[in-house]
């Protein structure tokens, strides 16, 4: 047991370090935004550190139903990272309303994950996974004054719970015709004739997962949820929790499910289809910026779902190189939006008052032009680079069809993302004076990921081959 | 003799109760979380008669497992309930649009 201990320090890190956050907040008061954040900020890297320490340590800890591997780090490292940019940049927007909640409430959130991402057995993967929602849901009505913030809230739970539900029907249906819970023991079975049960199995846990990347039919929470919820909530949810279920999601498919290829492939086809389309095409005349990045988180999960349909070493690689490439690209343009405050310093969120935003800011919008070029995945950026991977994986593994139609949806996309940028570029200054200045982190961030994205981003691919062959090498 | 099945079909209308309790209703949004509640006790009544049925605690331990989260779960919806009636007067459902599209 003590030897498992030591296997888990990352976990235990984020444990001790959400609780001394928490009573940080409690004791001293929430005006002591330095002390907790850094308290929240310290246990992050802490527990980063302790990841990249156990680098390399293949093990299964707990009877089994943890993993130790560098499939889980790498996808950690990500969910980190993303948590602490979010916790960074909140109490500039909060501004006096920041409250010692929320770092702790994304702590435990990113505890949660990391157990998602390391998750091989049914039971672990429930616990972290509504460790993450539950603090998930709290966060995005965090605002509670707001009447958008608490619908979203609101909304988030209702459809969370009810994928939830689904994922456990799924879970008991796959524990009793397969006779338990590890990842491993449902392989062996799934390698044998697939019964009834099994497959209505596989069926609701992928829906329930689906819910969860929103993938479409199961996104219609995303949009809603992405607007109502602050700012820094949206950004925590498009990045951090999407690495974490997509995480999941590759190895409930291919270590439990793998053998069953024939059952679960044509749904994750389905899933990969549908959501780059509506993706797409829900994001043509949307107002509200946040509500079309939505849209373009549900568009890009479909194309990190064509390289998991795939199914093989390739198409995992493609989709872990998609969600680093995406996590950096979407962090960057939910901080951009951060930082459009008009005079007042009230959020601007209306695309059509970011018209001429080139001659205000030129800046933040040759940064967000980057971005959205990149989500688009046009070639010099390198956006591109993670789409082709994924497509290549697709084609290799005869899913040519699947890769043409995802390929045509993605020129649909593009149109959505250039109109924006046709906004800020050639439209009429719009009325809105735009205040800025004095939010340094934030500009760093934007400024270091657009040149990441830029080319030099290339210059880190066979980094980038190596680090996520040795992550998928694990599930095969 | 109650086999397996009747536990399953029990289960299954009740999960089947749940889904069209979120998805029917049009009224009151407790009445929802009351579905989900139906939901999760249908995935209970499965685990506990696989765990019999396959002479496996792992069942049981799992049930535990989801009473649990589920009272947590519960405690949160209400949470969220209380500061979404305070700011606009109602839980009905179709009231909840302040966002479309």
């Amino acid at each position: 047991m003590s030897a498992d201990l030591a296997l888990i320090w990352p976990e235990l890190i984020l444990t001790i370090g959400g609780l001394i956050t928490l009573m940080l907040g409690t004791f001293m008061g929430d005006r002591q935004v330095g002390i907790y954040q850094l308290s929240a900020l310290l246990t992050l890297a802490a527990a980063a550190a302790a990841v990249v320490a156990l680098f390399g340590v293949e093990a299964t800890v707990f009877s089994g139903t943890l993993s130790v591997d560098s499939f889980g780090g790498f996808a950690k490292l990500l969910i980190y990272a993303a948590s602490f940019v979010c916790i960074v940049i909140a109490p500039r927007f909060f501004s006096g309303g920041m409250r010692a909640e929320y770092p702790t409430l994304i702590l435990f959130a990113a505890l949660g994950m990391g157990i998602m991402a390391s998750a091989r057995d049914l039971m672990t993967l429930y616990v972290g996974l509504e460790l993450n929602s539950l603090a998930a849901y709290v966060l995005a009505s965090f605002m509670r004054t707001d009447e958008r913030s608490s619908e979203a809230g609101l909304k988030y739970f209702v459809l969370g719970a009810l994928a939830s539900g689904m994922l456990l029907y799924g879970i008991s249906l796959l524990y009793g015709f397969s006779g338990t819970t590890d990842f491993a023991g449902i392989a062996k079975v799934m390698g044998g004739e697939l019964n009834i049960g099994l497959i209505f199995g596989i069926v609701f846990v992928l829906a329930g997962l689906g819910f969860k990347i929103s993938a479409v039919p199961f996104h219609m929470w995303t949009p809603d949820v992405y607007e109502g919820a602050p700012t820094p909530v949206t950004t925590f949810f498009a990045t951090a929790p999407k690495v974490a279920a997509m995480a999941l999601m590759t190895r409930v498919v291919i270590d439990a499910m793998g053998p069953a290829v024939g059952a679960w492939q044509q749904i994750v086809i389905f899933l990969a289809l549908a959501s780059i389309i509506l993706g797409a095409v829900g994001a043509i005349g949307q107002k509200n910026i946040k509500r079309l990045l939505a849209y373009s988180s549900i568009n890009n999960v479909g194309f990190m779902l064509v390289g998991l349909a795939a199914g093989t070493q390739q198409g995992v690689e493609g989709v872990l190189t998609y969600l680093l490439v995406y996590m950096l690209t979407t962090l960057g343009a939910f901080l951009v939006v951060l930082r459009l405050r008009d005079a007042d310093g009230n959020q601007v969120e209306s695309i059509a008052a970011m018209a001429g935003l080139s001659q205000r800011r030129p800046g933040l919008a040759a940064a967000m032009a980057v971005f959205l070029f990149s989500l688009a995945g046009i070639p010099p950026l390198f956006g591109f680079w993670p789409k082709y991977l994924v497509f290549e994986a697709a084609v290799n593994a005869n899913l040519v069809p699947l890769a043409v139609a995802g390929i045509v949806a993605s020129v649909i996309g593009a149109f959505y993302y250039i109109a924006i940028i046709k906004t800020m570029y050639f439209d009429d200054k719009s009325e809105t004076e735009f205040s800025g200045g004095g939010a340094i982190v934030e500009d760093a961030v934007i400024t270091a990921s657009a040149l990441w994205l830029s080319v030099i981003g290339y210059l880190f691919i066979p980094v980038l081959a190596v680090l996520s062959a040795s992550a998928a090498a694990v599930l095969f | 003799m109650i086999s397996v099945g009747h536990y399953l079909a029990v289960s299954a209308v009740l999960f089947t109760l749940g889904v069209l309790g979120i998805f029917i209703n049009r009224k009151n949004i407790i009445v929802i979380l009351m579905a989900i509640e139906l939901i999760l006790l249908a995935v209970n009544i499965n685990l506990v008669a696989f765990s019999a049925a396959l002479n496996d605690l792992v069942g049981q331990v799992f049930s535990m497992f989801v009473l649990t989260v589920a009272a947590g779960e519960a405690a949160i919806g209400l949470a969220i309930l209380v500061i979404y009636f305070r700011g606009r007067g109602t839980i009905a459902v179709d009231d909840a649009n302040r966002m479309k599209g």
